[in-house]
């Protein structure tokens, strides 16, 4: 399998705090399943914030795709953010359009033909449960309904990479197994998948994903190739 | 436009919240295009008037004949006359009859000007033939000079000279209202532009996220300022004609010629209606630019 993301050395610094990542090194090889643990305040959101592109590093080298994103001119971005789908911790909806259009925005912007944007979005709302909500706006959508749209809108593009934040904070147990079969489903066809979570049980779900484990901004298994049960005493 | 290009605009304009005429912009703009419109007038009426003066007034002039014995001075007329009738400079010759001079001295001069015991000067109104006026003048002069030294000219041209200049300033102080008002409903736009970046950057954070490069997410900007600038400026403009007509209409009631060479020609009209036009392309731009200048600091 090819390196599709490499951190050598990543450093990340907010002003003049000190680093809330130091020296983070993996690699992540494309078609995998990773898990990115570690306790609130470990530095899981930063981590994934370099990773989908919203932040660049205060030192190292993150490579993407093969290509070096940290001094990579800021208009060639778009073009990396689009092979990347983000779900978001706080879901971040657009929240004046309605869950249809928000599945759509992705599509729109690589600017599909508008007669084209229809059935992929109506096979995503379909599929994840909410056909019948799809001119609901977010405010009028419960936390889960809005975590489903923020799924499908991360996934609707075909991303080589998925990221996700915490998917299953909001979602009950039974959802949480739909979501996980989801991601499984799309890393089969090849998606590279990275879900941060506590959620030990959502972990062992998933047979063959690798963990990395973030302690205090480090990362606790710098080849990242940890399987799931961990072993030792730092095991969530 | 096609259904689908129609629907493609909509799902596009969709990204940012409604509110297309909301907030001040539109109406200060309306109120810019209004005073900018009435200002550009003020100086192409000017400019016609002062043009309208000159064209005028170039070719004319008055020869006066400055001698106190009346039989010397009618004698000195008609040679004069004469002279002036035979050079090709002049295309009309035509002496002022010495009632119509008593006439228009009467007011001031009381009834002293009737009795002839003060003497009028004779007058001839000459026009020139078209071309380098002030050359034919002085070609006049030299002529005049020649046949009697009582006889001077006077061209019609530098009665008004001061007039003329002070309506050619207010013609560039016109312009530099206009360039003004440009320069403020620029900065009016960058303003609102600004704000509208600030108050939706979380949405552009999310477009950003997804993909949206910064020429995707102006356009959205530009479009939303597009309408309120041509709200703004087509309304400033209605009300701009509206009080342009009334005030043609007061000028021409009047009955002055002088006022009636102030008038706006056809290709003056064309110019003002180019000012909204103008004022749309240059709130949209400035609103392009405003927005991809404050992306340009995000990542």
């Amino acid at each position: 399998m090819s390196t599709i993301v490499q951190f050598e050395n990543v450093g990340l610094r907010y002003g003049l705090d000190s680093e809330t990542l130091s020296d983070v090194s993996f690699s992540l090889h494309g078609g995998g399943f990773y898990f990115l643990t570690g306790a609130s305040g470990a530095g899981k959101t930063s981590l994934l914030k370099l990773l989908y592109l919203a932040q660049r590093p205060s030192r190292g080298v993150i490579r993407l795709f093969g290509e070096d994103v940290v001094t990579l001119p800021r208009k060639r971005l778009p073009g990396f953010r689009r092979r990347i789908g983000v779900v978001f911790q706080d879901f971040r909806l657009v929240p004046h359009l309605s869950a249809y259009d928000n599945i759509a925005l992705p599509l729109r912007l690589a600017g599909m033909e508008e007669s084209e944007v229809d059935a992929p979005v109506a096979e995503m709302l379909g599929w994840v449960g909410l056909a019948d909500r799809a001119q609901a706006r977010p405010a009028t959508l419960s936390g889960g309904e809005q975590q489903r749209v923020a799924i499908a809108r991360a996934v609707i593009g075909r991303p080589e990479i998925l990221i996700a934040d915490e998917p299953t904070g909001n979602v009950d147990a039974d959802m949480a197994r739909r979501l996980i079969t989801l991601f499984e489903a799309l890393n089969r066809l090849g998606t590279t998948i990275v879900v941060a979570t506590h959620d030990l049980p959502l972990i062992a779900q998933v047979a063959d994903a690798q963990m990395m484990r973030l302690d205090k901004g480090r990362l606790a298994d710098p080849t990242g190739s940890l399987r799931y049960p961990p072993r030792g005493p730092d095991a969530h | 436009m096609a259904r689908a290009d129609r629907q493609a605009l909509a799902a596009r304009s969709r990204l940012l919240p409604e509110g297309r005429v909301a907030g001040p912009m539109p109406w200060i703009i309306a109120v810019m295009m209004f005073l900018t419109i009435l200002a550009a007038a003020a100086g192409l009426a000017l400019d016609a008037g002062v043009r309208a003066m000159g064209s005028d007034l170039a070719g004319r002039a008055t020869v006066q004949i400055v001698e106190a014995d009346g039989e010397a001075r009618a004698a000195a007329s008609q040679r004069v006359l004469a002279a002036l009738r035979g050079t090709s400079d002049v295309r009309s010759a035509q002496p002022v009859e010495q009632a119509r001079l008593v006439e228009q001295l009467r007011p001031w001069l009381g009834e002293e000007a009737v009795d002839g015991d003060l003497p009028i000067p004779a007058l001839i109104d000459i026009e020139l033939r078209p071309g380098d006026a002030d050359a034919r003048i002085e070609r006049v002069r030299r002529l005049l000079a020649g046949i009697s030294a009582k006889a001077r000219i006077e061209p019609h041209a530098a009665f008004l000279l001061p007039l003329a200049g002070l309506l050619s300033a207010l013609g560039w102080l016109a312009i530099g209202l206009v360039a003004l008002m440009a320069i403020a409903t620029g900065a009016v736009v960058m303003l609102a532009a600004r704000g509208a970046h600030d108050s939706h950057k979380g949405t552009i954070d999310i477009l950003h996220l997804m993909g949206a490069t910064d020429v995707q997410i102006a356009r959205l900007f530009q479009r939303r300022i597009a309408l309120d600038a041509a709200f703004g400026g087509a309304l400033g403009f209605v009300v701009a004609l509206l009080v342009l007509v009334t005030i043609g209409g007061r000028l021409a009631a009047t009955g002055s010629d002088l006022l009636a060479g102030v008038r706006l020609p056809w290709t003056s009209w064309l110019l003002l209606l180019a000012l909204p036009v103008g004022g749309v392309l240059l709130a949209t731009l400035t609103a392009r630019l405003t927005v991809l200048r404050a992306l340009g600091r995000s990542l």
